[in-house]
């Protein structure tokens, strides 16, 4: 299955990726209607320091505890692809308290939001590894 | 025919069919069910009450889940008995179902303590089940007085539930402090003024002394009347069927890390268990809904003939009161103990980091909890503190803590 990986040698550290992805899963049309003046929630976040810099997203894990945690069933593996149905989530956090990566964290909404491999949005292909500017982010099978 | 059979339909349940499953798609599989729904993440009620849930979206599988798994489930029934010699299990409707493995997933029940008059008050709940919820519903006006006796997860839990639905709500506990079993004084302190600034009415170092329908004594003397009373002091773990039949027993029934029973082709997972908490070294009954899952699904696949170690249970709770979050896991050892405390605190957010001998063995986080999971990961597996940056930890949790090499690992394959 394809994930998506990211190379710190080639990460900037420019948190471009972050917009993509917020911009990916606002639904609209517009980068600067999305995300102008208004805080930002992208499901993969930039870490590191001035010299070494990288991104993190959910890694999809073979045997994810996340989904075993989830006190609503609304965290669930398809295809490899760990999904989240916000219809369920009632953002108690319990997937914050268990994912080793930090990658899950609460939406605009409240509830929690994660990286679905932009497979759940218009994107059709990860939108961090299409605008990172060093091809840093890579999408593929490892 | 014999099968595998499922005694309780909770979390721990699923986790065992879908772990039997892994290994044996074929032997049937039947699970007894007391109550009348299919499974739903039990403490989804109090989200329910707040009309943040409905009953149909409280189900935590799809709707296909045991036909897609060859499960009967037996509605309504109850498991009085284990027959070892016959290798069945035996029902309150007198049949018997002959099993090759069982696993007890019989979860808890409520403590009820013996407080005189308890029988006079006329609308009294517990508040564990779906049926616990909506009859509570049922009784609640936009005027009810609620009292409720225990200010641990669930009384706290039910009081945010209920409380844009009812007049008042008034919450007493024997210990002086909220959430006991997860929160130490100064962190209880803060949730405390949240409850307290949302209209909950807190009688700590209190209890009821003794009830005369809707009119409560406290031990202190004060007097409570209400509509309404919900007893939430604790749960005991139903350890009754394995203790029959000899079984080793303490408050939960005893499990290894295969969540094998004292007896053979007998498991136990979930909240009716015992077994080794990690982060303490000793035995502990953990109820918590992700060890349940873990639990059930190492006993499913060790029924089924292979082979799971689940031996990385700690406490953990996520639980948030009116928007303010706390986060917990592992154990709080003390100097005394040898613990150290490493602590932070600022307006609206607390954070303690317990370490002991070179790991770091539990914290509190209240308020900021973004990426929690990087600390739990680091007690769960007994990450040694010297192998990475625990000064940059201290500051917030972040996987540029960990070496390049071991970050190349986490971030750089398949996990």
């Amino acid at each position: 299955m394809k994930r998506i990986y990211v190379n710190e040698k080639w990460c900037l550290g420019c948190h471009l990726c972050e917009y993509n992805c917020a911009f990916a899963n606002s639904g609209m049309k517009n980068m600067a209607d999305a995300l102008k003046g208004k805080p930002i929630y992208p499901r993969i976040h930039i870490e590191g320091d001035e010299k070494i810099a990288y991104a993190v997203s959910c890694r999809h894990c073979t045997d994810p505890i996340c989904v075993k945690s989830c006190i609503a069933g609304a965290l669930s593996v398809r295809d490899g692809v760990i999904r989240i149905d916000r219809e369920r989530c009632v953002g108690c956090l319990t997937c914050i308290l268990v994912c080793p990566y930090g990658a899950l964290a609460v939406g605009e909404t409240g509830v929690m939001q994660k990286c679905e491999l932009c497979l759940q949005n218009a994107c059709g292909e990860p939108a961090c590894v299409r605008g990172c500017p060093n091809h840093a982010i890579v999408y593929e099978e490892r | 025919m014999a099968e595998y059979v499922i005694i309780g339909n909770g979390v721990a349940a699923v986790g065992c069919i879908e772990g039997i499953r892994s290994v044996d798609r074929a032997t049937p599989i039947a699970v007894i069910s007391e109550e009348t729904h299919p499974v739903y993440g039990r403490p989804l009620i109090s989200y329910y009450l707040e009309g943040k849930s409905k009953p149909e979206k409280m189900n935590y599988r799809p709707a296909n889940f045991y036909e897609a798994n060859n499960c009967r489930v037996l509605y309504g029934r109850r498991a009085v008995s284990i027959d070892r010699e016959a290798k069945s299990v035996l029902l309150d409707d007198g049949s018997a179902l002959p099993y090759t493995a069982v696993c007890v997933a019989t979860g808890s029940s409520p403590f009820v303590p013996p407080i005189p008059g308890l029988e006079t008050v006329p609308a009294r709940f517990s508040f564990m089940t779906l049926d616990d919820a909506l009859a509570l519903e049922k009784a609640i006006g936009r005027d009810s007085r609620v009292l409720i006796v225990g200010a641990g997860l669930i009384g706290l839990k039910c009081a945010e539930g209920l409380r844009a639905r009812v007049g008042s709500i008034a919450v007493c506990d024997l210990a002086p402090r909220v959430l006991s079993s997860i929160l130490d004084d100064t962190c209880a302190a803060m949730m405390q003024e949240r409850l307290e600034a949302n209209g909950i009415r807190l009688m700590l170092g209190d209890t009821v002394a003794e009830f005369n329908g809707g009119h409560a004594v406290m031990k202190s003397g004060a007097v409570v009347d209400f509509d309404v009373l919900v007893m939430a002091v604790g749960v005991r773990a139903n350890t009754a069927l394995v203790k029959d039949i000899g079984g080793e027993v303490n408050r939960g029934i005893l499990v290894d890390a295969r969540m094998r029973t004292s007896l053979p082709d007998l498991y136990a997972a979930g909240d009716c268990t015992e077994g080794m908490d990690a982060s303490l070294g000793a035995r502990r009954v953990l109820a918590i809904l992700p060890n349940a899952y873990l639990q059930g699904h190492a006993a499913g696949v060790n029924m089924a003939g292979g082979r799971e170690v689940f031996d990385k249970a700690i406490p953990m709770n996520s639980i948030g009161f009116f928007g303010l979050h706390a986060i917990t896991a592992g154990s709080y050892f003390g100097p005394d103990e040898g613990g150290e405390l490493y602590e932070e605190k600022g307006d609206g957010f607390l954070k303690r980091l317990f370490t002991r001998d070179g790991l770091l063995t539990g914290y509190i986080l209240i308020g900021q909890v973004e990426r929690a999971g990087i600390y739990t990961a680091l007690i769960r597996e007994r990450v040694p503190l010297n192998t990475v940056n625990f000064e940059l930890l201290k500051k917030a949790p972040t996987l540029f803590a960990y070496s390049q090499n071991q970050r190349r690992n986490m971030l750089g394959g398949v996990v």
